[in-house]
């Protein structure tokens, strides 16, 4: 493979991101005195801020490269995961769960299992968000690595080492603040340096009309095809991608991921916490007009011999991440070339500090203080937190490492995802809506809900059961299984901790004040004007989600 | 300090004069190797636009300072 050069130019833009980061770092240390400065960025975003930040934690590694090339595997399908498998679950959390995490003053979402259930159901979450977080971490920096590598031709170690070292001195300097800093510059480099790759896609072929006419029918649909899985990209039917995705996954990640849902609790009050997902979801929608539309001019220009354009191949094995750099060595000449690496580069810096800097407030709340040192000072909680950063970026390099030998990435991503996020979905759903759910129907639910997806993961990896078990297809993809298998895991934990629930001592109802629905007043926003309420927008986006996805039908 | 919009401005502009300037020079010392679609000079106005973007981030955001 070779390496698409840069100039002196494209360096020097390169440069002076990697400068600037660390320079903010370094801007930010001075305001950053107490516990709550550098775990919940002193709790005084607007929601314009948090909302960007929200959005961007989210933007790593393979959301850019990785969907990209999806699109080119798998077609307009691949929009599911930015319309359907996100906009409800941000509104909903934005709508109704965010009164309950933010007026109980939480400092992570374990913290709200401990006032909602108890001890030990936090710590089971906490370590289970733990491990999750420094897995995922890890992956990005292999991810970063692997573009510095194939594409700018850096050494592994020096790519790994490069990146890491970076996100460690400014996560450490200033804690979420300087997270959140970053995570907005990358959300604007991002749309300055890969936007231009549509636009300029589009003038080649002639016309975003021209685009979808040039792709099969199999490819340039979102659901009309969905009544038949063998007719689509992605093999899969509505139903998958409705319980699987747009339901479980979806759900799963937006509402109880703490690496995004802690962006939504540096707010300044619980209004601005609340429009924080709703704000998100906009320009969360606009996202497929970067990634998506890249992958189909990608996949246009890959069917025109003329064009000369084709995918990377590893010893034979179509490389899909590939699309977005050759795009960018296809129209960039220099100096935009180097503000398209810095995108990219930039999406895996603030995707790293993101969980980065989740995992130093879970381990520093949730691990630390709860059951090795319950007396800590807030001083002592600062200086563990920065402790946590440089420890958490020495075992990602180590899960990096790890990642290296892995066959598919993306393939294990989803699988953490589905271990963790899909039955903790279950668990809050159930404890922020029903009274009577007790600790231990769900804490049971929860190790249930765990162990089944991590079994069902195993069981399908060595084929211990037929597929079509799992998917009720005969026809399916890697990404099918996947969505079957999150659905399947929190249905488990779902009726589990029902039953255990039914049978099990509940906590009293003055605990449960302001942590569940029927006990918490509804007066919320109530006294602002119809037009500034969260649910006016949330519904504006909405309508915008139905737009979007009866045009593209 | 400063609001995180003026630090937006300031690396938009920054980058946005390096990827302008480049590209007046590269119209008249052109590539030997030209990009698909270089006629129509995608650094000058791209990186133009981003100038502009930078540069009302930070008027907007020069006298702010938030607690």
């Amino acid at each position: 493979m070779h390496a698409i050069g840069l100039s002196f130019v494209d360096w020097l833009i390169i440069a002076i991101y990697f400068g600037f980061v660390i320079g903010l770092g370094f801007y930010l240390k001075k305001f950053t005195t107490s516990e709550e400065d550098f775990f919940l960025a002193g709790r005084k975003n607007s929601s314009w801020v948090a909302g960007l930040a929200f959005l961007s934690a989210n933007l790593g590694a393979l959301e850019i490269l990785g969907m990209t090339g999806n699109t080119f595997k798998y077609g307009m399908y691949v929009a599911h995961f930015y319309w359907i498998g996100a906009i409800p679950a941000m509104l909903f959390l934005g709508v109704y769960m965010m009164p309950f995490y933010y007026s109980s003053k939480i400092k992570s979402v374990p913290g709200y299992l401990k006032l909602r259930f108890d001890e030990k159901t936090r710590v089971l979450n906490g370590i289970a968000f733990a491990v999750m977080t420094l897995l995922v971490s890890g992956i990005n920096l292999y991810a970063m690595a692997l573009v510095l590598h194939t594409f700018l031709g850096w050494g592994w170690h020096v790519s790994m080492w490069a990146a890491a070292v970076t996100v460690a001195a400014y996560v450490t300097l200033s804690g979420l603040m300087s997270a959140i800093f970053t995570e907005i510059i990358q959300f604007f480099l991002i749309w300055f340096g890969l936007f231009l790759v549509s636009i300029l896609g589009i003038v080649e072929i002639g016309s975003l009309k021209e685009i979808f006419a040039r792709i099969p029918p199999s490819f340039n649909t979102l659901w009309s095809t969905s009544g038949n899985p063998s007719q689509n990209g992605m093999l899969i039917s509505w139903g998958g991608i409705v319980l699987g995705l747009g339901f479980v996954l979806s759900f799963g990640y937006w509402t109880t991921d703490f690496l995004v849902v802690q962006r939504a609790f540096s707010a300044k009050d619980l209004r601005s916490a609340r429009m924080t997902p709703i704000l998100a979801s906009f320009f969360k929608m606009a996202l497929p007009f970067i990634v998506i539309l890249a992958g189909l001019i990608a996949l246009v220009l890959a069917g025109d011999p003329k064009s000369g354009f084709h995918l990377i191949s590893d010893n034979g094995h179509i490389n899909y991440d590939s699309a977005l750099p050759l795009l960018i060595a296809r129209y960039y000449p220099k100096g935009l070339v180097g503000l398209g690496v810095t995108a990219l580069l930039a999406g895996f810096m603030a995707g790293q500090a993101g969980n980065i800097s989740a995992f130093n407030t879970v381990w520093t709340y949730d691990i630390y203080k709860s059951i090795i040192n319950k007396k800590a000072s807030d001083t002592h909680l600062l200086w563990m937190g920065r402790a946590a950063t440089i420890v958490g970026i020495v075992i990602s390099l180590g899960t990096a490492y790890w990642a290296m030998s892995f066959p598919s990435i993306m393939d294990y991503m989803q699988a953490i995802f589905s271990w963790v996020n899909a039955p903790l979905f279950a668990t809050m759903l159930l404890g922020m809506f029903i009274v009577w759910i007790t600790p231990n129907g769900a804490f049971w639910g929860l190790i249930t809900g765990m162990s089944s997806s991590f079994f069902l993961y195993l069981a399908d990896k060595f084929n211990w059961i037929d597929k079509s078990i799992l998917t009720l297809s005969n026809t399916s993809s890697d990404m099918a299984v996947n969505f079957w298998r999150a659905w399947w895991a929190w249905l488990i934990c779902f009726v589990v901790t029902i039953v255990i629930s039914l049978f099990t001592k509940k906590k009293p109802k003055e605990e449960l004040v302001g942590l569940v629905k029927g006990l918490t007043k509804e007066n919320i926003d109530k006294d602002i004007s119809f037009f500034k309420r969260p649910e006016f927008y949330a519904v504006l986006s909405l309508i915008v989600l139905v737009a979007l996805n009866i045009y593209f039908w | 300090m400063k609001p995180i919009w003026y630090f937006v401005g300031l690396i938009l502009s920054i980058m946005g004069t390096i990827i302008f300037i480049t590209g007046i020079y590269n119209l008249y010392h052109p590539e030997p190797t030209q990009k698909i679609l270089s006629s129509t000079h995608p650094d000058i106005w791209w990186g133009a636009i981003m100038v502009v973007v930078g540069f009302i981030y930070i008027i907007r955001n020069r006298k702010i300072k938030i607690e």
